[in-house]
């Protein structure tokens, strides 16, 4: 929790993507992608949960997965799913020290080795796979 | 607000540039204000430079603070269009554009327009224990200073370059909405006195920072990093440093 007299940039400041490059913008997307993919994980407890009211129940709710704004739901969520995975092992390997370089003496002017091309690269990777699923998972779904 | 000055009028190569300075007295004002001036400046004109000269000619009652006036100091820091960056380490001439916002620091309290109390930060610096942690001492009789080897020192010098400016803290997401966040300019810190070979103190510092607002708060944004003026790279320490908490080094 911030303080009213503290000057926190609070959540505006937090989600802003466009100051300090890539990496604040994979810092965003993570978030978001795993926000989405919870809120998907409770309606898909409440999609299976009509299986309670028997197979005409369960049918007429997986009917509405079958529509235009159903597909495009379920592509977002692969999107999300892939680059949330992705970005993960990258942050996780990251977080673990691995891959953000070794100490050195810095010279002027000075850029940092932790925000080195393999990261760029990872988050770079994270997007197109998910784009890359994204549009799979539309084919799939839209029988082309 | 719009005010012209004339400091360089007698300057041949001069160019004009619009400073707004952001004024805010927590004591009597509800919200931010900017009042504009036009400043001529140089190649080499730095941002503080151009708000002294505003100080000078046109409103002495900006309050900013400042030191030494070459990056060392680590007093100057603000947020210039839109980024923290050091007043004194940032010339008017590599932002290019013809208007330079100045507005205080986020995520500390403020003072008075620029200035920032920097208390809860040194205050999660002294958490740290930024010192030297054994049983033993160099200064007695008898005895060597401790050694170390070249590759010794490689491991921390880096870090040992903080300045406590808090740009690192300002930019930092987490230390955005977190008001108990330890923050990146603390973390670095006790990485950089872990991966010192003379200092046994790291067990102590790991369980200080074992916390729910410890490190773990750190989801390796790096913006830290970027806007660290001295190269310090408090993303990579920290990142390290949870390697040593994780397992990964030991």
């Amino acid at each position: 929790m911030t303080k009213p007299d503290e000057h926190k940039e609070g959540i505006g400041g937090m989600i802003n993507p466009r100051r300090y490059g890539i990496e604040r913008v994979a810092y965003l997307l993570m978030r978001l992608s795993g926000l989405g993919l919870l809120a998907y994980f409770i309606g898909h407890i409440y999609e299976t949960s009509s299986i309670l009211k028997g197979q005409v129940g369960w049918n007429e709710f997986l009917e509405l997965t079958q529509t235009n704004t159903g597909h495009a739901i379920l592509a977002i969520v692969i999107a999300m799913c892939v680059f949330h995975t992705v970005n993960g092992i990258r942050v996780m390997l990251g977080h673990g020290g691995v891959g953000v370089g070794k100490p050195a003496r810095p010279d002027y002017p000075y850029i940092p080795a932790s925000q080195n091309v393999r990261h760029k690269m990872g988050i770079y990777s994270a997007i197109i796979l998910a784009a890359i699923a994204m549009m799979y998972g539309l084919a799939v779904m839209l029988g082309e | 607000m719009a005010q012209t000055t004339s400091l360089a009028e007698n300057m041949s190569s001069s160019q004009s540039i619009t400073l707004r300075i952001a004024r805010y007295n927590p004591e009597h004002d509800s919200t931010k204000t900017f009042m504009e001036f036009q400043i001529q400046y140089e190649k080499w004109t730095t941002v503080l430079e151009a708000i002294l000269d505003v100080k000078k000619h046109f409103d002495h009652s900006v309050a900013v603070r400042y030191s030494c006036r070459q990056a060392t100091c680590g007093s100057c820091g603000m947020i210039i269009n839109g980024k923290p960056r050091l007043a004194c380490f940032t010339k008017i001439s590599e932002l290019n554009s013809n208007i330079i916002t100045v507005e205080p620091m986020n995520n500390f309290p403020i003072i008075r327009d620029l200035a920032v109390k920097f208390e809860r930060l040194f205050d999660t610096h002294h958490k740290v224990k930024p010192y030297l942690i054994r049983d033993d001492t160099e200064i007695s009789t008898n005895t060597k200073e401790f050694l170390q080897s070249p590759e010794e020192l490689e491991q921390y010098i880096q870090f040992s370059n903080c300045i406590k400016c808090g740009l690192c803290n300002s930019a930092c997401p987490t230390m955005a909405t977190d008001s108990s966040f330890v923050g990146p300019q603390a973390l670095a810190q006790a990485y950089r006195y872990v991966a010192d070979s003379r200092d046994k103190g790291k067990d102590d510092r790991l369980k200080i920072l074992d916390d729910s607002h410890g490190i773990w708060r750190c989801h390796f944004a790096g913006s830290c990093s970027q806007v660290c003026p001295k190269g310090v790279d408090p993303a990579m320490g920290i990142q390290l440093l949870r390697g040593y908490m994780l397992g990964f080094r030991s």
